[in-house]
């Protein structure tokens, strides 16, 4: 296995973000009460992440240990304003959905995680191959928890999708039953926590699944003298 | 001849899980014939759909647990919880109401925890307050009480509301005939006058509060205080959670009504209005998510009686009975934890 598959099984599947490391909980929780808000967060998210990793890759050998940390959280800080302006600027819509969730993903711990797990000890296209894994992977699981909580909460997908995609989007929303009492666990925080605990249930199954189908190795038990003295 | 050598305990108990549930159950009885005195037959329908959905939802999930069905269907204990939860919901509502309800309380609550003698919190109760914050302008539509010679909602009344799928904008306001038939319980009519800058010797006039607690609340109550005195008298359960609950708050509301009287109601009418007897004797005395030891579920009890007494007063909510007992639920470890009965032997303290 390559390098490269191997960051991307890493980042989508066997480490992501959302459902292995639980990083970022917040915004997970906060903001998928439709999949518009998720996808919205998710790509941001994956902008800044990329963004990110590159910088502290190209930086790291040049900023001293002591303070990485503190460098680290400057140049998010700097890709997160950017990024602000910009939704801002081209989808006021969403930037007002979003809200504070916005700026706050400067204090997102799967940014900082991995500049500082990975960015800062891999090479350029490396870093930037992982946060691009890494973000696809968090905003999976947004989209996921998002489609899920909006069709049993209000029956419906890409509600407000012209928030995101402008106007021509309108006609991509899909009613797929009409609800006249909404699911309003399902839109509420306790719902989110009880879908993710579900999403992370579904996630061991399938593993544990994979994990029963290939066949298995004989393990090799090694008898060894022993060969030191029993003091 | 041998002697048989036995560790202890030495007196046995052959009350079995099946046998105290089954007593639970019975022990409903009166309260649950007050409520379809007083509030119409839709109970009925809403045990039978609660009963059903309870035993469905539990057999399905014992198969996938790989845990033996029979067995563990027979414990009676998805009968109380199902029970539980069909006298808690209004007796018109619609039937998806209840099952949503049920299968969030048998499968998510209590067999995701690892079943029976697992679960952290009461399962009726989670159910409850699932069904409350998802639909509230269901849950919080009583019918209106009467006496059966003048009762409205008939059998036949009860099985059309229930199951027609057009009563979902019947009980929103749209139609008035069943207008007269449903309305806020005293509680919530309380709070919404309290809210208004209506005192509560106002609000007390009106007709909803004739009787001692607002009339087929008291009654309804004072049923479900019998059998709960019943379950004392055939060792169901303990006295202390029940106690505890009702001195607690009993002493909060007559502390609040004695400070203010123009916007605290008495005690009487937090002690016999809502759900008070049924969470004293029947909700909150669950062996599972109770603390267990004697001073640990005084503690228990009078927190549930002090929080019941602030959120009813304080917060949003029209009864808060099921968050207290949640909350509560919570914190059970914790007090066994710090209350520790002396062990034969020790001083105690150490």
């Amino acid at each position: 296995m390559s390098k490269y598959q191997d960051i991307a099984k890493q980042g989508l599947w066997s480490n992501n973000p959302g459902l292995v490391q639980l990083l970022g909980l917040c915004p997970l929780l906060a903001v998928t009460a439709t999949i518009t808000n998720a996808l919205g967060l998710g790509v941001a998210t994956l902008i800044v992440l990329v963004g990110s990793n590159i910088l502290v890759s190209l930086v790291r050998d040049f900023v001293p240990k002591e303070i990485r940390i503190p460098v680290f959280v400057m140049i998010i800080a700097a890709l997160v304003t950017c990024v602000q302006l910009l939704v801002n600027a081209y989808a006021y819509g969403l930037y007002l959905s979003l809200g504070i969730f916005l700026p706050l993903i400067v204090t997102n711990c799967v940014i900082i995680g991995r500049a500082e797990a990975f960015a800062s000890r891999n090479s350029l296209a490396h870093s930037a191959f992982d946060g691009l894994m890494m973000g696809l992977g968090f905003t999976a699981v947004l989209v996921v928890l998002g489609a899920t909580r909006e069709v049993l909460g209000q029956g419906t997908l890409f509600d407000g999708a012209d928030l995101l995609l402008g106007d021509w989007a309108k006609s991509l929303t899909i009613h797929l039953w009409q609800v006249d009492n909404a699911f309003l666990l399902a839109l509420l925080p306790p719902g989110a926590f009880i879908a993710m605990g579900l999403l992370i249930a579904l996630k061991n199954v399938i593993d544990l699944k994979m994990k029963q189908r290939q066949p298995q190795m004989p393990t090799q038990i090694v008898e060894r003298a022993r060969i030191t003295k029993v003091s | 001849m041998a002697f048989k050598i036995a560790s202890s305990p030495h007196v046995g108990n052959t009350l079995q899980t099946a046998k105290v549930m089954q007593r639970v159950a019975l022990c409903l009885l009166p309260g649950i014939a007050a409520q379809l005195y007083f509030f119409g037959f839709g109970t009925l329908f809403q045990i039978a759909i609660a009963v059903i959905t309870a035993y469905a939802a539990e057999a399905v999930i014992l198969a996938m647990r790989n845990r033996p069905i029979k067995s563990t269907l027979a414990d009676n204990s998805a009968l109380v919880t199902a029970l539980l939860l069909a006298i808690a919901i209004p007796p018109l509502a619609p039937w998806w109401i209840i099952v949503i309800g049920t299968l969030f309380s048998i499968i998510i609550v209590k067999h995701l925890y690892g079943g029976l003698g697992n679960n952290l919190f009461n399962p009726a109760m989670a159910g409850y307050v699932l069904l409350l914050i998802s639909f509230p302008v269901q849950m919080t539509d009583w019918v209106s009480p009467m006496s059966a010679a003048q009762q409205s909602v008939t059998l036949s009344y009860a099985w059309q509301v229930v199951f027609d799928s057009a009563s979902d904008i019947l009980l929103a306001g749209h139609n008035l005939a069943i207008d007269g038939t449903t309305m806020a319980t005293p509680l919530d009519t309380l709070k919404t006058d309290l809210s208004m800058g209506i005192t509560t010797h106002e609000s007390l006039a009106k007709p909803i509060f004739s009787g001692m607690a607002g009339l087929g609340w008291f009654e309804v109550n004072f049923a479900f205080l019998i059998g709960g005195l019943i379950m004392l008298k055939l060792k169901v359960i303990r006295w202390q959670i029940s106690v505890g609950i009702l001195s607690a708050l009993f002493l909060c509301s007559s502390f609040g009504f004695l400070l203010n009287p123009d916007t605290h109601v008495s005690p009487i009418m937090h002690l016999f209005s809502g759900g008070t007897m049924l969470a004293a004797f029947f909700i909150a005395t669950d062996p599972v998510t109770a603390a267990t030891s004697a001073r640990g579920r005084i503690i228990f009890g009078a927190m549930i009686g002090v929080l019941i007494y602030v959120i009813r007063t304080f917060g949003g909510y029209p009864d808060a009975v099921a968050f207290a007992v949640l909350l509560a639920n919570m914190c059970a470890p914790f007090i066994d934890h710090y209350v520790r009965p002396r062990a034969y032997g020790h001083r105690s303290g150490s």
